[in-house]
């Protein structure tokens, strides 16, 4: 009996991981081309993105090229939004980089680092309108998050591990 | 019975310090006594709010060499000094990032950077850290008006500079203007807190 078991796991953990593997290279592809058209918002654009309503969590990112820690952390979201988006996780990352560098530091950023979550460029420089939209308690920091779904928000003014991203992320899945 | 009051007691002194500690945290806020300090300028000497013998007021600004939003104001900030120091309101630079973190804003750096830029205000370093958090300060640029009252330094202003760091030509509210113009008037600041996008402070 106890073989079979263990012949039942390995099958198991093998076919969850092989055709990962085979869709994570087609995304690859697809989102590499679609980078380079910059999806340019200003904060009346964005807003529908930090308000949906379905059945997903969404996880969003402000950040830019600039940002030390912003980038630091990016590797965190990314391994999030890969882990998770068979629990209905969705990563945005939304990048606050200054227009003029849009061309020359973002695009290679995102195509260097093959960047596989969706990415949102805010442009709206009249910041003391929008920031207390996202939320009330935020002073303008970066990096900040924001975690919601169509019942709760956080917001985070701080700086994750992945560990702690992901703690904060179950809280919305249990 | 006695455990019981024990308990009691030792719960209320734990709600006590709970509430303590979270007060605490926030830096200051409209209307609060602003710490001086003595920090060193990018010219050797230390400088304290106090050495401004005939200010009426500061525009103490939290900033850095190496923050894009920081750089984009350092025309402004200047402008600030210009148009404000002879009428009582000074601008003080603090840079109060960890320089280890960052060392591009070293105080070579600031140094050289003050220098290229001809800056005419002081330009200090937070050295140790121990100053933006009382201020409660968590980016760069980030502003303090204080005006100087008999009961010490008053915070009046925290926030941004003006409404566009992309454009000092297409700002429309200049907050910090604004808010020393009301305070030279004798009237009320209208907007007293406003934020802006900055680079978190290094820690």
């Amino acid at each position: 009996m106890k073989p079979i078991i263990l012949i039942l796991i390995v099958f198991v953990f093998s076919c969850k991981e092989a055709p990962t593997e085979i869709v994570e290279v087609n995304e690859t592809t697809e989102e590499n081309s679609k980078s380079l058209e910059l999806e340019i918002n200003d904060y009346a654009g964005l807003e529908p993105y930090l308000n949906l309503k379905d059945d997903h969590v969404y996880v969003v990112n402000f950040w830019a090229t600039w940002c030390a820690p912003c980038v630091k952390e990016l590797p965190f979201f990314e391994q999030l939004g890969e882990n998770y988006k068979d629990n209905n996780v969705k990563v945005v990352l939304i990048s606050l980089d200054f227009p003029k560098d849009y061309e020359s530091k973002l695009i290679p950023f995102i195509e260097k680092n093959k960047l596989q979550s969706k990415i949102l460029v805010l442009d709206d420089p009249d910041m003391n309108s929008w920031i207390p939209k996202v939320n009330p308690d935020w002073e303008g920091a970066i990096p900040a998050t924001l975690i919601y779904n169509k019942d709760k928000k956080q917001f985070y003014e701080q700086s994750f591990t992945y560990e702690e991203l992901k703690t904060e992320v179950n809280k919305f899945l249990n | 019975m006695k455990t019981l009051k024990t308990m009691f007691v030792l719960v209320a002194v734990l709600g006590l310090f709970a509430f303590t500690t979270t007060n605490d945290s926030g830096g200051y806020e409209i209307g609060d006594v602003a710490t001086d300090f003595k920090l060193e300028n990018i010219d050797g000497k230390m400088v304290s709010l106090s050495d401004f013998k005939k200010a009426k007021g500061f525009i103490v600004i939290f900033t850095c060499n190496t923050c894009p939003y920081a750089v984009a104001y350092e025309d402004r900030v200047e402008a600030l000094n210009k148009k404000y120091a002879d009428k009582g309101y000074p601008v003080i630079a603090i840079m109060p990032n960890n320089t280890d973190v960052k060392p591009g804003d070293n105080m070579e750096a600031m140094k050289a950077r003050a220098k290229a830029k001809g800056f005419t205000f002081p330009y200090l370093m937070d050295k140790g850290q121990k100053i933006y958090p009382q201020y409660g300060a968590t980016k760069t640029p980030h502003v303090y008006v204080l005006e100087k009252t008999s009961k010490g330094n008053i915070v009046k202003y925290i926030g941004a500079i003006d409404d566009n760091y992309k454009d000092a030509n297409a700002v429309n509210q200049k907050y910090v203007e604004d808010a020393v113009d009301a305070l030279l008037a004798g009237e009320e600041i209208k907007e007293p807190k406003t934020r802006a996008i900055g680079c978190s402070i290094k820690v």
